[in-house]
């Protein structure tokens, strides 16, 4: 049997699970829209079924249908029988790859991100020359492309790559005066080259907690994008280069300010080297240690409540699928969010529904990707908030480009930004308040 | 399949809705039935009823079987192409037509999912009640075809106790209503009745008109354990006697009570015979009286411990447990078929003592699980497909159910259809004469049997 057919073989069990209930088809964003067996996980699963047992191969439609996931988890949070479809779609893009090579548009992305240094670079460049081919939206940190790029959609909002990198904004080392914690932070490249501001925003809240932050300068992408293509191999190199640059630093915590990120070194690292003891037992150890923002200030750092100064929004939340049911965290963004003074929270109807991002799904699918988004910009518009937080940059500026596209003001941020407005506007209210206003009755 | 039916096809809805890849075509050769499976040569994706008409009409032409398809949910096999042909997709035609709140009814066209068309009536205090374990999945269209009902059968009754009126396309493309919005309508026959649990057969259902029913006010959820199965079955019947009809009023049997222990912990008892777990529904003040009632009716009956929902929490606690009674079978072994042979409500206790026989004397695994105030049992029966010698014994297993359910008096199935699963049994429930009968109807209404042909009444030529 060839590789690529035994890659699927090696799930067959995992496969003959799934009892075409056809439950997943209440809950994935790609059926909702098409409707037809092939976009839903159920579909995928007999797909790869008439693989192992010989009654198709694996096609460039075996490929295409494979591809039309955006890997939100929702089919397997769903799946009475405990069927991980995600995963399996995931195997059977691997298969794919083995079979017949990764499409020459994520290839060629992927060749740049493989050299480390050269990928820095080209995003850098992409900072210094961006302001010459996007077009400022004013104040939502998004641009418009000017010129039409090689995957990239005319009309699609992007937010700019930064001038400078957040990692070159900081020495590796930030101090404070009294560390209660050592925390060394993952960026992702999101935050790194494009978000530089949610960034900060970490930067500066957990220099409000005392917490001592180091950022490895040669930390490289988390592998998700990779990983979910299909690559596995990139994917473990990625992997293992992240493993390696983190453990040098023997940090408290790992903190990560992106859903998927966290879950790559949560869950997906640990899986990665199933076959490596000794590499998944220092994936695992790590994987202990690492925390999304809002989880480590809610449950680790108990964050500092008292010097929050008010913040006049009417906020939504939007819950990243990696949040949601990749590493389960959803109640810690909120209890952030309803600690600001002058915020009011509203829930939106299916706050934890894909908004079409999907990491690279979005950039090869665009189409589709914006309609699955049309149904988030109207969840976010029948609440009446003014702004939408999340925890993760792909989904930020998706939602940013639905919004912009539907002609509406709302602004997206992460949550933490939003926490960084409350301790700065706490210092601005400062000398308001004479100091001797204390009196003993 | 000839291409000049085929570039007619898509003349009619459309080349993009037209499905012809291999890939496609794979996706349809199942539904959620274990152990069919057989390649269409295209899907058809109609629009309107208009082209559901021109695609029947040119499939008669050519004698191309066709087979309607919602979901794709059912357990029997009923969507499974097995002879080749169309495909007939539903899912576009998904529009709600109508929301007639002064006559209690709603116009659906045939691919609206049940749960969202509930989700647009609850504004307004109403539901549509007939409710599938795949509610928020399965289509009106397929509902209506399978007659399925759900867990408020015993009070509120199956699919066709809701169909007011349909608009139908026959085999030959001739568009036909039945019914309408009145309620009392003794016109004819009753075509209504007639199509609906037709399966697919019959006609295509491209508009569905209900009735719709006031949402209760109050519902109170209660869950009791019993040592012995007869006291169960004896509590069943004496709740009815005492004049209550439950909303729901499900049974567990011992296989099924540790299984779902074992998976998701919810405190059932494992050495329990079964589990009763029951809601009265309506008016406050009658639901409060309702069930202090059941609660000293399975007193009466030795119930072992009573729990009784407090709030909405508790509530769901309760159900959670029902619903996780098929999942966690399910977990137990790759393949699972979900029968549903029924039984009056007074063999449930002699119905499942017959189930754990069989499965005893075949050595397959078999919990029994279902709506025992209405008698419609779910044996349900775990197995791995790819093991030939067990499925010979699970095959030998099924087929005394239901010689089992029909000597008690019961019937081959409650809420799930016919199709190709049960057809083998047919004709002990229905006798030569029965089986005749309809058969004509079949032949009548489509002369070349293009429609979904072989199921329910099987070959018809
Ligand atoms: C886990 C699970 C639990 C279930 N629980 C229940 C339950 O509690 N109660 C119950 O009754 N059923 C239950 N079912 C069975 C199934 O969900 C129902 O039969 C449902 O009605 C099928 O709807 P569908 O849209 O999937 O139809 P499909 O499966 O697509 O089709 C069903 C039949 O209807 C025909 N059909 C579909 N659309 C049309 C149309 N427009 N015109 C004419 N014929 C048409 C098809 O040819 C086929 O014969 C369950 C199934 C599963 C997998
Ligand atoms: S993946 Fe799970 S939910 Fe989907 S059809 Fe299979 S068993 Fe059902
Ligand atoms: S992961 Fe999401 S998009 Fe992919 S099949 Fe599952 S529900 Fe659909
Ligand atoms: S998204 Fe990681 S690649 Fe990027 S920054 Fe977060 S998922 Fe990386």
């Amino acid at each position: 049997m060839s590789d690529d057919k035994k890659l699927l073989t090696e799930v067959e069990d995992a496969i003959a699970n799934c009892m075409k209930c056809g439950n997943c088809m209440e809950v994935c964003p790609i059926y909702k829209e098409f409707k037809t067996e092939s976009t839903v996980a159920r579909g995928k699963i007999a797909l790869m079924e008439s693989v192992i047992n010989g009654q198709s191969d694996i096609t460039a439609g075996f490929d295409q249908r494979m591809a039309m996931c955006v890997s939100c988890k929702a089919c397997t949070a769903k799946c009475p029988c405990g069927v991980k479809a995600d995963e399996l779609i995931i195997k059977g893009r691997e298969a794919v790859v083995k079979a017949r090579g990764l499409h020459p548009i994520k290839k060629a992305a992927f060749a740049l991100l493989k050299a480390r240094p050269l990928f820095d670079l080209g995003l850098r460049m992409a900072g210094m020359f961006g302001s010459l081919a996007f077009k400022k939206l004013p104040g939502r940190m998004a641009t418009v492309a000017r010129f039409p790029m090689p995957g990239l959609d005319r009309k699609r909002v992007m937010a700019p790559f930064a001038s400078t990198p957040l990692r070159s904004q900081y020495p590796e080392v930030v101090k404070v005066d009294n560390p209660k914690f050592r925390v060394a932070f993952f960026t992702g490249c999101t935050i790194n080259y494009i978000y530089t501001d949610v960034g900060q925003a970490v930067m500066n809240v957990l220099k409000e907690n005392d917490v001592e932050v180091t950022l490895p300068p040669m930390q490289h992408c988390c592998a998700v994008p990779v990983h979910i293509s299909g690559d596995i191999e990139l994917a473990k190199v990625f992997a293992k280069h992240n493993i390696e640059t983190f453990e040098r630093y023997n940090p408290d915590y790992i903190v990560a300010a992106c859903g998927s990120c966290t879950m790559a070194w949560k869950k997906d690292y640990p899986d990665m080297f199933a076959d490596d003891p000794d590499m998944k037992a220092r994936a695992e150890k790590l994987a202990a240690k690492t925390y999304e923002i809002s989880q480590f200030l809610v449950d680790v750092v108990k964050f500092r409540r008292d010097n929050l100064g008010e913040v006049n929004a009417t906020v939504t939340m939007h819950d990243p699928c990696h949040m949601a049911r990749g590493i389960a965290v959803t109640a810690q963004p909120r209890e952030v969010l309803k600690a600001i003074p002058g915020v009011k929270f509203v829930e939106m109807k299916e706050p934890a529904r894909c908004c079409g991002a999907g990491g690279s799904f979005s950039l090869a699918h665009y189409d589709v990707a914006r309609t699955i988004n049309d149904r988030k910009v109207a969840d976010i518009a029948s609440t009446g908030a003014d702004t939408v937080a999340t925890g993760c940059g792909m989904c930020r500026m998706h939602i940013t480009d639905g919004l912009v596209q539907s002609g509406r003001n709302e602004q997206v941020f992460h949550t933490v930004q939003l926490l960084d407005k409350a301790y700065k506007a706490g210092k601005k209210d400062e000398p308001k308040k004479p100091k001797d206003e204390f009196h003993f009755h | 399949m000839q291409s000049g039916l085929m570039d007619s096809l898509k003349r009619i809805v459309g080349t993009e809705h037209v499905l012809t890849n291999q890939e496609d075509l794979l996706c349809y050769s199942y539904d959620a039935t274990p152990g069919f499976s057989h390649m269409p040569d295209a899907v058809v994706m109609p629009g309107t009823a208009d082209e559901v008409a021109k695609v029947l009409a040119a499939a008669n032409d050519a004698k191309v079987p066709v087979y309607p398809r919602g979901s794709g949910t059912n357990l029997s096999a009923g969507t499974v192409p097995l002879k080749g042909g169309i495909v007939l997709l539903m899912t576009r035609m998904n529009k709600i037509v109508e929301i007639d709140t002064a006559n209690l009814i709603a116009v659906t066209e045939p691919g609206v999912v049940v749960a969202d068309l509930n989700k647009a009536v609850e504004e307004f205090g109403l539901i549509y009640p007939p409710d599938p374990g795949t509610v928020a999945t399965a289509t009106m269209g397929g509902t209506v075809s399978e007659n399925a009902g759900g867990l408020r059968g015993l009070k509120y009754g199956v699919s066709k106790h809701y169909i007011m009126g349909l608009e139908v396309v026959l085999a030959d493309g001739r568009i036909l209503n039945t019914g309408g919005k009145t309620v009392k309508d003794v016109a004819g026959y009753d075509m209504t009745k007639l199509f609906t649990g037709s399966e697919g057969t019959l006609g295509v259902i491209t508009k569905i008109t209900v009735k719709l029913m006031p949402a209760p006010e109050a519902r109170k959820a209660m869950l009791a354990t019993f040592g012995n199965l007869d006291d169960a079955g004896q509590a069943i019947s004496a709740i009815i006697a005492a004049k209550i009809i439950p909303a729901t009023l499900e049974i567990m049997d011992n296989a099924t009570i540790r299984t779902v222990e074992d998976f998701s912990k919810v405190g059932l008892p494992t050495t329990a015979e079964a589990v009763l777990l029951i809601e009265v529904d309506g008016i406050p003040e009658v639901v409060e009286k309702e069930a202090a009632k059941v609660v000293e009716v399975l007193k009466a009956n030795n119930a072992a411990e009573i729990r009784v929902a407090k709030d909405a929490g508790e509530r769901d606690k309760i159900w959670a447990a029902r619903r996780a009674a098929l999942p966690a079978l399910a977990k137990l072994r790759p393949t699972t078929f979900v029968e549903d042979a029924t039984v009056p409500r007074s063999k449930v206790p002699d119905m499942i003592r017959a189930v754990n026989e069989i499965a005893a004397r075949y050595n397959v695994t078999i919990g029994t699980f279902g709506h025992a105030g209405d008698g419609n049992l779910h044996p349900t029966i775990v197995c791995d497909i790819r093991d030939d010698a067990e499925m010979d014994r699970v095959y030998k297993a099924m087929d005394e159910i239901f010689a089992v359910s029909l000597k008690l008096g019961g019937t081959l199935s409650g809420e799930h259809g016919i199709g190709v699963g049960k057809l083998r049994y047919m004709e002990s429930q229905f006798g030569p004469a029965g089986m005749a009968a309809m058969r004509s109807i079949k032949k009548a209404l489509d002369p070349n049997c293009i429609l979904n042909p072989g199921k329910l009444v099987g070959e018809c030529g």
